[in-house]
């Protein structure tokens, strides 16, 4: 991974100095070598901030849209993930992508410092990765865990290690692309009794703040005006004191992105409550794939999505209702 | 000094829910926050950090104020302040009971908020030392002490026991309704308690944000930090969520709206985020289009603008949350960090 | 103040006029008919139509008028809209008053005053114009100058041409954008004119209107020899409290609701240009 980065990092050098891009999307270093946030590089010197490791989570395909409009070609280092969400958005004309140089930048999946915190380390000053283990060295001792078992949600859930869309590649050690099952935690909600899964969402949507980094993180949550910030929606931006409103507000939000969703992830990791929201999101992909067959969101930037395409063999609506209704 | 072993912390929590509501840091769906304490409660005094921090309690996230009916042209308007009954707040941290004398220099200022005051007279609140400080913590830089902490009644845990110190007249009165619960602490314990604070003492210090330069921000030149270029890098990479604020045990900013209820409206207020862009919108524009001009209000009223009305008071307690819960990490200490001290 | 400031009042709307084709003034009185709280000059009053919103507005009838509470309002959002379309015997709910209104009795007594104003900026400006009236031998000599976008657009029309020309030592200069058919009076915008008029500038000058005009107004009244100690402006934020705690009308450390409106110029130059 380091070696990525050294490489990313020259390149992002060789590429400002050449005058190919006048400014490069990446990540800088936090306080505590797990808080990466990202950052807009404008000078070869300022680079030496640059870090890519297994906290490089935020997705940066969303700032892109408002980057790709400035002046001037902008280096963007994309996960594989992250360029299905870009793909996403050049489909729906949210970004000018000849304003992009996209290098697609290997992936090992990236930890998650709420799980690392959760699983017994607190305090964490500093987290070093060791390839297979990540070592937390806290105030009260360093611990040590086995990657794959910190990893992010959506890490777990990897669609796969191949970028979908790039002008370059930075990949050292190539890795297996065999997609990971996405869909056994929606199995399990499907698998609940109705009264259960309304529990289960009851209780997990209560803890809402309604801090919206959620719609603000998602990429496909590109409206200009959202809905929940029109003031005459009645429902605009703020907790409503009426819980059933409240809770729609995911439930809309769902909706609204159903199709568009690359499930990146990007809502569950930001959530500050943990609020598992990937899983509305993945419950429309799985239904979507086995109404309409096998569909990728952001796979590619042409194909007509399937809610908004029509063919003779889409499911009938009887059918989808069975499916979706009672079980 | 008065003690109670852990183990019978049940008892404690059920002897005062039997007089009074209980809030106390309670474990739903995987997540410490303020909750009323019932039977089989998951209480979680381990967990330093509440998601939310405890001003809720006193200044709810929505709280109603007024409803008005409508009948004809005609309105009437009922006003929904309720006299509270008493109650308690449990497990307070030290940098939070903090953040209620900074919302008190909001609301109790005149005129006052009759809502916020009623509250405030009624919870008596219980302080816990944080026998396990954060990296993220930062309270020592606004002269916090985590292991003597305010309020009513602070207390503490070492060893077996939970140690209890009445602090106020409140803090007595709830005491005498719990003494078939509470021992007299001996030699030996105080003893016990003293090593635990010199131990958070030392933790503390080690801290890794311990040292925290202020300096830059009680120098008194308003528009040199308003204007300076440094607000755009830090800006660049927040998404104007209101995380930040909505973790906040000092950000007091609420927004007023209506909910019609289809047979009434019910006026409510609610936390609000400066933020959001609709924060100042009004029907000609906003007067802070860009998120560098929110992000910059919002650090600038916390570190410069309530000072400048409240005798320097800075108006953070270093509590962290924002730290930990900022999707992009960008927090008040990068801001801080970025301005340097006096030398910058 | 143990008063519940955010609990509103009813107030019945007994007189509505068509002052511009997007501006009506509003009559309110209280439920027992009276003037539902009484105010100084240049403070303001939340406004609010229950399951619409709640704004603040400038409060344009005098003080002196103490039978009822007028408001100008000029059609521009949720609430505005809403409100351009009741009618008279209809109820809103009021409450205030709020700010610190204008020095009426300080710093603009004795004074020769000038008062600028542009389109709805004479809103709260009117109301000063007509305390001033009331009290005509506590100021000196007036001097108004009130610009709008065409004749349609001049708030207060009847008021200024029945009362204010015919008032003892009031001088009143009217300007209009743009050249229109049955318009006679001078045309051009406020800033030009009042460089044309050429004030005297030992006046103490009440300034209102859209951002932009207040920005060259006062340029211009530098160039003429003005200083900003001298100008008085009102400030337009959003607001939902009134009494400085819900935030949204911050600027640098000072709350418009609770410490404007009313600024005086050279003061705005100590805070952040975020208005």
């Amino acid at each position: 991974m380091q070696k990525v980065a050294e490489i990313a990092q020259k390149r992002a050098i060789q590429l400002l100095n050449q005058g190919v891009v006048n400014r490069v999307i990446g990540w800088k270093k936090g306080e505590f070598g797990y808080d990466e946030t990202p950052a807009v590089f404008t000078t070869a010197a300022g680079i030496e901030d640059f870090r890519y490791d297994v906290f490089s989570a935020p997705n940066l395909s969303k700032y892109l849209i408002d980057e790709s409009k400035k002046e001037g070609k902008i280096l963007a280092f994309l996960k594989p993930c992250d360029t299905y969400s870009f793909n996403q958005l050049i489909k729906e004309h949210r970004v000018n992508r000849d304003n992009v140089y996209i290098i697609g930048i290997e992936c090992g999946g990236m930890a998650d410092i709420n799980t690392i915190r959760n699983r017994g380390a607190a305090g964490v000053t500093d987290v070093a990765d060791n390839g297979q283990t990540v070592i937390a060295h806290t105030l009260y001792g360093d611990v040590t865990f086995d990657k794959n078992e910190v990893l992010l949600e959506k890490c777990q859930a990897c669609k796969g290690k191949k970028h979908v869309i790039f002008d370059e590649l930075i990949v050292v050690n190539p890795q297996d692309d065999e997609p990971k099952n996405r869909f056994a935690g929606v199995e399990a909600i499907e698998n609940m009794t109705p009264e259960e899964r309304f529990a289960f969402w009851r209780e997990q949507l209560s803890k809402c703040i309604r801090c919206n980094a959620c719609r603000n993180v998602c990429p496909a949550c590109s409206c200009l005006q959202c809905v929940f910030d029109n003031p005459r929606s009645g429902v605009a931006s703020k907790a409503s004191p009426d819980t059933f409103e409240e809770q729609l507000y995911h439930i809309i939000r769902a909706f609204h992105v159903a199709g568009r969703c690359t499930d990146c992830g990007e809502c569950s990791r930001v959530c500050p409550q943990d609020i598992p929201l990937h899983l509305l999101n993945r419950k429309f992909i799985k239904d979507m794939n086995a109404f309409y067959g096998e569909y990728k969101a952001g796979e590619d930037s042409e194909t007509r999505p399937p809610l908004v395409n029509f063919s003779k063999d889409d499911a009938e609506p009887s059918v989808i209702s069975d499916k979706g209704g009672d079980k | 000094m008065l003690k109670i072993k852990k183990s019978n912390l049940d008892k404690l929590y059920a002897a005062i829910s039997e007089r009074q509501i209980l809030y106390v840091p309670c474990n739903v769906a995987g997540k410490p926050n303020f909750a009323v304490w019932g039977e089989g409660a998951d209480v979680d005094l381990v967990s330093l950090k509440t998601v939310k921090s405890a001003k809720e309690v006193f200044f709810p996230q929505c709280e109603d104020i007024a409803s008005f009916r409508k009948e004809g042209k005609n309105i009437s308007v009922k006003s929904e302040h309720k006299e509270s009954g008493d109650f308690v707040v449990f497990g307070v941290r030290a940098c939070d009971c903090k953040s209620f004398d900074i919302l008190d220099s909001v609301f109790l200022a005149d005129p006052v908020d009759t809502f916020y005051k009623t509250k405030r007279e009624h919870g008596t609140v219980i302080t816990l030392a944080c026998s396990k400080p954060e990296e993220t913590c930062f309270c020592s830089a606004f002269g916090i002490d985590n292991a003597e902490p305010e309020g009513d009644i602070a207390t503490y845990f070492a060893g077996e026991y939970l140690y209890w110190s009445p602090k106020t007249e409140k803090g007595l009165n709830l005491t005498k309704t719990l003494n078939s619960l509470l021992q007299t602490a001996t030699d030996k314990d105080n003893d016990a308690l003293e090593k635990e604070q010199k131990k958070i003492k030392e933790i503390t210090g080690r801290l890794p944000l311990y040292v925290l330069d202020l300096s830059y921000w009680e120098a008194d030149d308003l528009l040199e930090k308003f204007n300076s270029e440094k607000w755009k890098a830090l800006s660049e990479s927040c998404i104007g969520c209101g995380a930040c604020t909505f973790v906040c045990p000092t950000c007091q900013c609420y927004d007023v709206r209506d909910f019609d209820k289809g047979h009434g409206v019910q006026r409510y207020r609610c936390w609000d985020s400066c933020m959001y862009k609709d924060f100042t919108m009004m029907a000609h524009g906003t007067p802070r289009p860009t998120q560098m001009q929110r992000f910059r209000q919002r650090f600038m009223h916390k570190l410069v603008y309530h000072p400048s009305n409240h005798e320097g008071v800075f108006s953070c307690v270093g509590c962290g949350r924002c730290v930990e819960k900022c999707p992009m990490h960008i927090n008040i200490v990068k801001v801080i960090k970025t301005f340097g001290g006096d030398d910058k | 103040m143990t008063y519940e400031m955010l609990i509103p009042s009813v107030g019945v709307v007994t007189e509505i006029r068509r002052e511009t084709p997007d501006v009506k003034t509003f009559r309110v009185v209280g439920t027992d008919g009276k003037k539902p709280f009484s105010h100084i000059p240049g403070q303001c009053a939340m406004v609010s139509v229950p399951g619409v919103s709640e704004a603040m507005f400038s409060i344009t009838s005098s003080p002196t008028q103490e039978e009822y509470m007028e408001f100008s309002i000029k059609k521009c959002g949720c609430l505005t809209d809403w409100l351009h379309s009741i009618e008279v015997g209809e109820q809103v709910t009021v409450r205030g008053p709020f700010g610190n209104g204008f020095p009426v009795e300080t710093a603009l007594k004795g004074k020769n005053l000038t008062f600028i104003a542009g389109g709805i900026g004479l809103a709260p400006l009117r109301s000063v114009i007509n305390y001033v009236r009331a009290n005509r031998n506590n100021y000196g000599k007036v001097t108004v100058v009130y610009g709008s976008r065409s004749k349609d657009d001049l708030v207060d029309f009847d008021e200024i041409r029945n009362e204010w020309m015919n008032e003892r030592d009031f001088e009143v200069h009217l300007t209009i954008d743009r050249p229109q058919d049955g318009w006679d009076g001078h045309v051009g915008f406020v800033p030009a004119y009042v460089k044309e008029l050429g004030l005297d500038k030992r006046d103490t000058v009440l300034l209102c209107g859209p951002p932009v005009m207040i920005k060259f107004t006062l340029a211009a009244l530098i160039e003429l020899g003005f200083d900003k100690t001298q100008v008085f402006t009102t400030m337009e934020l959003r607001m939902k409290c009134g009494i400085g705690k819900c935030g949204r009308c911050n600027i640098g450390d000072k709350y418009v609701c609770k410490d404007g409106p009313v600024f005086r110029c050279d003061e705005l130059d100590e805070l952040p240009g975020e208005y």
